[in-house]
């Protein structure tokens, strides 16, 4: 994206300010997806207690005789002296990995991870250089996630925000119960992706399983390859340019672009014949969402 | 829950029985009731490995009278096994109450299996050529160190250690289950089967005997059935995705192969490593990472995949 600076963006209009910014305003399907980003706001939220991570101060972790809690802890007690970059060396497939961790931080793990890894994140930049077992990501909440091989089951459960990245292929349930945020897969998805997702992308550039999108409230799943089958209220709906502009702009990010671009991609949605919470009253929205 | 674990090297032998153990240990928070192994060798031609057990462990606490008892039923067995015509050329006690024999024998091998189970308390957990089957109460290195597994060398073996959700926590209903009474086939399996006493009701009408009642044995019920009528393993590790229901993944090992399933929901776990002389697999990433600390690519089974390997 080439830079911007502030006198042009003073110039532009809302639509062409948001856009410039690499940001997007665009309403996919239904009234409940219209996603509105203010320019003007940070895009991370900082909790007050947050530590104050200086990303230059770097360290390193080697987990290999440690239990996972003694890990997270020493991964905390780090932050809290200002390193804002750590390797985590030897996971050797331990579960629950990174959990929690509520602020901004370059967390780097060599190796491979078990179940869990990395869930309830709120602003970290993570990068695995290995597979992570079943859950991986599970309800994160902003930040950025980086696998470099495969990853297990429910990659992605009821994540809220950020980017969920897997360049290898993923387990059954993908992205299940899914509210917000972006799941990128370079490789396949099995049976049940996207079940009862609510909001959010997911974006697989192989194939998918059977019964996708299986009972959706909401959201869009885009698939490169072949599909099994759709699950129930689970529809195809038209590509349109500004899906192919998201998706070119995000697996460009990534380096997962397909040489042969997008264009061929599937785009799916919820019918709505099974939930639909575009038609409730205000009042009753308000309580849903 | 439960733990699964299994590995098999392609033409060679390696210490199966340090290997299974090391995977089993990592997989000791899934299950922590009882463990068991089914471990295979090249074994010996026409000789066969019977391993049976006389009593259940928490038997032992019964009284001092229980020794004698234990006797007295090891007395019938020798009786029987005599009786049969079956020559024992070896015979010893894994535990008090677990015996080892090693016999040779050309009859019928479900007669004589069930005419030993008549004795009181007696459960032949295993008959093969190549095939040691043990298991107790305890963990993966309590079981292993009483029953001196560490040592064993071989060519592929499955594990299993159990969470007990259906049934007791004794060794009747420990994994693996051997396919009775069919040599050198094993199983053992993470889930929960749906169809559990229909698919029993079905077996025992065809003649089949149940010694649990856990679900878990149907499984190696139903692939001695399908075994016995000439069926590959991977056809019948394809025909029970369709026949059985419930949410499983399980492991079935014969003298030179060792197969795997997983359920159409694709619900319980499985994690595969595949290289040009070995292929490891368990429930748990941290139970392969258990044997092979270097950097490995391991992956997902998906819903209703069908594997089987060749020793």
């Amino acid at each position: 994206m080439a830079s911007v600076n502030d006198f042009d963006l003073k110039q532009m209009t809302q639509d062409e300010r948001v856009k410039a910014l690499g940001m997007t305003s665009e309403q996919l399907t239904g009234r409940s997806m219209f996603m509105e980003f203010d320019a003007g706001a940070s895009e991370r939220f900082l909790y007050p207690w947050a530590p104050d991570v200086d990303f230059n101060k770097r360290t390193e972790i080697d987990s290999d005789e440690m239990t996972s809690t003694e890990v997270n802890e020493e991964i905390k007690k780090l932050m809290n002296e200002g390193y804002g970059t750590i390797v985590l060396k030897n996971p050797r497939g331990k579960h629950s990995l990174g959990v929690g961790i509520l602020s901004k931080l370059n967390l780097i793990i060599e190796g491979s991870t078990g179940y869990f890894g990395v869930g309830l994140i709120d602003g970290p930049n993570v990068r695995i250089t290995g597979r992570v077992g079943w859950s991986c990501g599970e309800n994160m909440m902003s930040g950025t996630v980086l696998i470099e091989k495969n990853a297990g089951s429910t990659f992605g459960a009821a994540i809220r925000g950020g980017d969920l990245v897997c360049r290898g292929s993923v387990g059954s349930r993908t992205g299940i119960d899914m509210k917000g945020g972006t799941i990128l897969v370079g490789g396949d998805t099995g049976a049940l992706s996207g079940f009862m997702m609510q909001r959010g992308r997911m974006v697989v550039c192989g194939n998918a399983g059977k019964n996708l999108g299986d009972s959706m409230y909401d959201g869009t799943i885009y698939v490169g390859g072949e599909i099994k089958s759709l699950g129930v209220d689970a529809v195809h709906a038209e590509l349109t340019d500004l899906d192919k502009s998201w998706l070119t702009r995000k697996l460009t990010q990534y380096g997962m672009l397909p040489k042969n671009g997008v264009d061929h991609f599937n785009k799916i949605v919820a019918g709505k014949m099974l939930w639909n919470y575009d038609n409730l009253e205000p009042s009753e929205k308000k309580l849903i969402l | 829950m439960c733990g699964i674990a299994g590995l098999i090297y392609k033409g060679k032998q390696s210490n199966v029985g340090s290997q299974m153990t090391s995977m089993l240990q990592a997989l000791k928070h899934r299950g922590p009731d009882s463990t068991g192994y089914a471990v295979y060798s090249e074994g010996i031609a026409e000789e066969f490995v019977m391993r049976v057990k006389v009593a259940e462990a928490d038997d032992m606490a019964s009284g001092r009278g229980i020794y004698a008892e234990l006797e007295r039923r090891i007395s019938k067995i020798d009786e029987i096994l005599k009786e049969n015509g079956v020559s024992i050329k070896d015979k010893s006690n894994a535990t008090e109450y677990a015996l080892r024999y090693v016999i040779k024998y050309d009859g019928d091998m479900g007669r004589l299996a069930n005419h030993l189970e008549e004795v009181q308390g007696a459960e032949i957990l295993s008959i093969g050529n190549g095939l040691e089957l043990i298991k107790d109460l305890g963990d993966a290195t309590d079981v292993s160190g009483a029953y001196g597994l560490q040592s064993f060398n071989g060519t592929h073996g499955i594990g299993h250690t159990r969470m007990a959700t259906e049934s007791d926590v004794d060794i009747r209903s420990a994994h693996p289950y051997w396919a009775f009474p069919y040599s050198d086939v094993s199983v053992v399996h993470n889930g929960q089967i749906t169809n559990y006493w229909i698919m029993r009701r079905e077996m025992e009408n065809k003649g089949h005997r149940f010694t649990s009642n856990c679900d878990s044995e149907l499984l190696a019920v139903y692939t001695a059935h399908n075994l016995s009528k000439g069926m590959a393993l991977e056809d019948s590790l394809r025909q029970s995705i369709e026949e059985i229901d419930g949410v499983f993944t399980y492991l079935v090992a014969t003298k030179d192969q060792l197969g795997m399933a997983k359920d159409t929901m694709a619900a319980k776990p499985l994690v595969l490593y595949e290289s040009t002389d070995l292929i490891a697999m368990a429930s748990e990433e941290v139970a392969i990472r258990a044997i092979l600390p270097q950097e490995i690519d391991t992956y997902d089974p998906y819903d209703e995949e069908v594997r089987v390997w060749q020793a």
